[in-house]
């Protein structure tokens, strides 16, 4: 008689930047419970994130906010299979609250350790929400911090055709944001301004790496805008925010958009995937999804909640690295530059 | 009442276990290896030479800080999730009482000196009574001129410890006016087993919190802060 399948459920930790995150996961794509304590408000009064504290937020959050997605998923410890946790890329003192945390937590209930790679996370986000997607997919992943053009060829196995060479296309709408006077984060702010604006008004350069033809760069763009500004005042003309913010946007959305769908041409992709908290910017989204459409791409999307840094992602990345047999040790270390594809 | 006691506040990182009045087992490195690869492998290594049932302790005791930040958060969340998931409660020990209390029932004075960088340290001023600690100076980040002042106005001999003495010792050495020792080796830098036998004190006190209202106690901003403060500070002169 064959044996039933057992589910696995994993309890999944992130704590690489500014949010305390825990979840509970079934089988890589029910979430049970999804629990984000968010520190933005305190990280606004310095204008962006502030490691040092965001590392004794986590510490003086992390308990609670286990406990209560242990609560919600209803489960008790000895439900759980595994627990998934974030070991890098991000802020080396936040990385090593939930490092630290998941290791004790593993040892005292006797459970394996799942090392996770954030922007790994971010990838598996879209299998929640699309429960028939599976690789081979082409994924974007943006965010504050990342900007990675990836080939998901297997689970767990990625091939990174693109990376941004300097600022994260994140960064530089913080920048921007900062720049004409919006505050942060940049991200939404700009995204909400740039609807009153035109975004053919003003010709910002879309960023192109000589070599690299899926790399990024957006310091380019980002100092454009800022000569801009700059000119504007020394001449005395007036400056349209809205117009700034929606012809940066623009050009931010033709560069991520181009690249994407050059490299679903070369590698014949008929799938592709966004992630990252700049995923959940309405303006490049819709924009992915025309132009998957025009090229009958499916186009695959979390919702914003599952765009920002949650442990959900990371639950559903541990579980495929889990059936592939990846454990770490009690000597696991935060690796704040991981790369993507390194093996502990 | 069996206590497993951390402490990676410094460059040092300890792990003991306490039942009672016996120290079941100590373990104490000072290299170069961070905390987050050495601390938990130091506590199974510690649990599988005495055969330790982590369900059987009664408490975790932590090294509360102040002290490297990055540090104290390694042992607070290793304490932490140790605690969560063993349904413990947690002691916070002040990690300069618990350096202290190495010198348990010393004739003189007991002056912890922690290197805190920025020409200050992490210090406080503790004695013995009838062999009871009691504090003359509770903890603090103050500049080694400061504590020395202090120290001298007690008109009574005192011991220096900790790894701040490497730094001030030329320092205490010429202006220090009161008898004074330095600690030896043995004594001289946190270790787990006086984090244990201090914490069963407060253990017993009640003291002893649920892992979510544990934190650790630097003392000291972190530089944004200051900064801002500094800032908000001018602007209001």
């Amino acid at each position: 008689m064959e044996q039933r399948k057992k589910d696995i459920t994993i309890l999944a930790i992130e704590s690489s930047c500014d949010e305390t995150a825990a979840a509970v996961v079934v089988n890589g794509r029910e979430v049970k419970s999804n629990v984000i304590s968010s520190q933005i408000d305190l990280h606004t009064l310095y204008g962006g994130v502030v490691p040092e504290i965001a590392s004794r937020k986590h510490i003086e959050k992390i308990d609670q906010v286990i406990a209560e997605a242990m609560e919600e998923a209803k489960v008790t410890w000895d439900d759980l299979d595994a627990i998934g946790v974030t070991y890098g890329p991000g802020l080396v003192g936040a990385l090593l609250v939930g490092v630290a945390e998941a290791k004790a937590i593993s040892y005292a209930r006797k459970l394996p350790l799942i090392p996770v790679h954030h922007i790994e996370g971010h990838i598996s986000a879209n299998y929640i929400e699309n429960k028939e997607l599976e690789p081979p997919f082409l994924c974007l992943v943006v965010s504050g911090g990342h900007t990675h053009l990836v080939k998901v060829t297997d689970y767990g196995k990625y091939e990174i055709l693109g990376r941004t060479r300097d600022d994260a296309a994140g960064e530089a709408f913080d920048k921007v944001a900062r720049a004409i006077g919006l505050g942060y984060p940049g991200g939404p702010k700009i995204e909400k301004v740039a609807k009153e604006g035109n975004p053919q008004a003003i010709a910002f350069p879309r960023g192109k790496v000589g070599d690299g033809v899926y790399d990024f760069s957006f310091s380019g763009l980002k100092s454009a805008v800022l000569n801009y500004l700059n000119g504007c005042k020394m001449k005395g003309e007036t400056i349209v925010e809205a117009d700034v913010a929606a012809s940066f946007q623009k050009a931010v959305t033709d560069v991520l958009v181009g690249h994407a769908m050059d490299a679903l041409d070369e590698y014949h992709m008929d799938k592709f995937a966004i992630a990252g908290g700049v995923a959940s910017n309405g303006t490049i989204r819709q924009a992915m999804e025309e132009a998957c459409r025009e090229k009958g791409v499916k186009f695959y999307h979390p919702s914003p909640i599952l765009c920002t840094d949650n442990a959900a992602m990371i639950g559903a990345a541990a579980y495929y690295d889990f059936l592939a047999g990846k454990r770490a040790g009690l000597d696991l270390n935060a690796i704040p530059n991981l790369k993507l594809g390194d093996t502990l | 009442m069996k206590i497993l006691a951390l402490d990676s506040s410094g460059l040092v990182a300890s792990v003991a276990v306490v039942e009672d009045d016996n120290l079941l087992a100590e373990y104490t490195i000072n290299y170069k290896k961070t905390h987050s690869q050495t601390l938990l492998p130091m506590i199974d290594t510690v649990a599988q030479m005495i055969e330790l049932d982590l369900k059987t302790i009664d408490a975790i005791a932590v090294s509360a800080g102040p002290g490297s930040f990055t540090g104290l958060r390694i042992g607070s969340a290793t304490a932490k999730g140790l605690a969560l998931a063993l349904e413990k409660e947690i002691i916070s020990v002040p990690t300069v009482d618990a350096l202290a209390y190495n010198l348990w029932g010393a004739e003189a004075y007991i002056c912890p000196l922690m290197d805190a960088r920025r020409n200050q340290t992490y210090t406080g001023l503790y004695r013995f009574v009838d062999g009871v600690m009691e504090t003359l100076v509770e903890p603090c980040v103050v500049p080694l001129e400061e504590i020395l002042e202090t120290v001298q106005s007690m008109n009574h001999s005192v011991i220096f410890l900790g790894d701040g003495v490497p730094v001030f010792e030329e320092q205490i050495r010429r202006t220090c006016t009161v008898p004074f020792s330095f600690a030896p080796a043995h004594s001289n830098k946190q270790r787990a087993a006086s984090v244990a036998a201090l914490g069963a004190i407060l253990y017993e006190r009640g003291l002893a919190t649920p892992g979510s209202q544990h934190k650790p106690e630097y003392l000291r901003l972190s530089q944004a802060e200051r900064e801002r403060q500094e800032k908000v500070r001018d602007f209001r002169i």
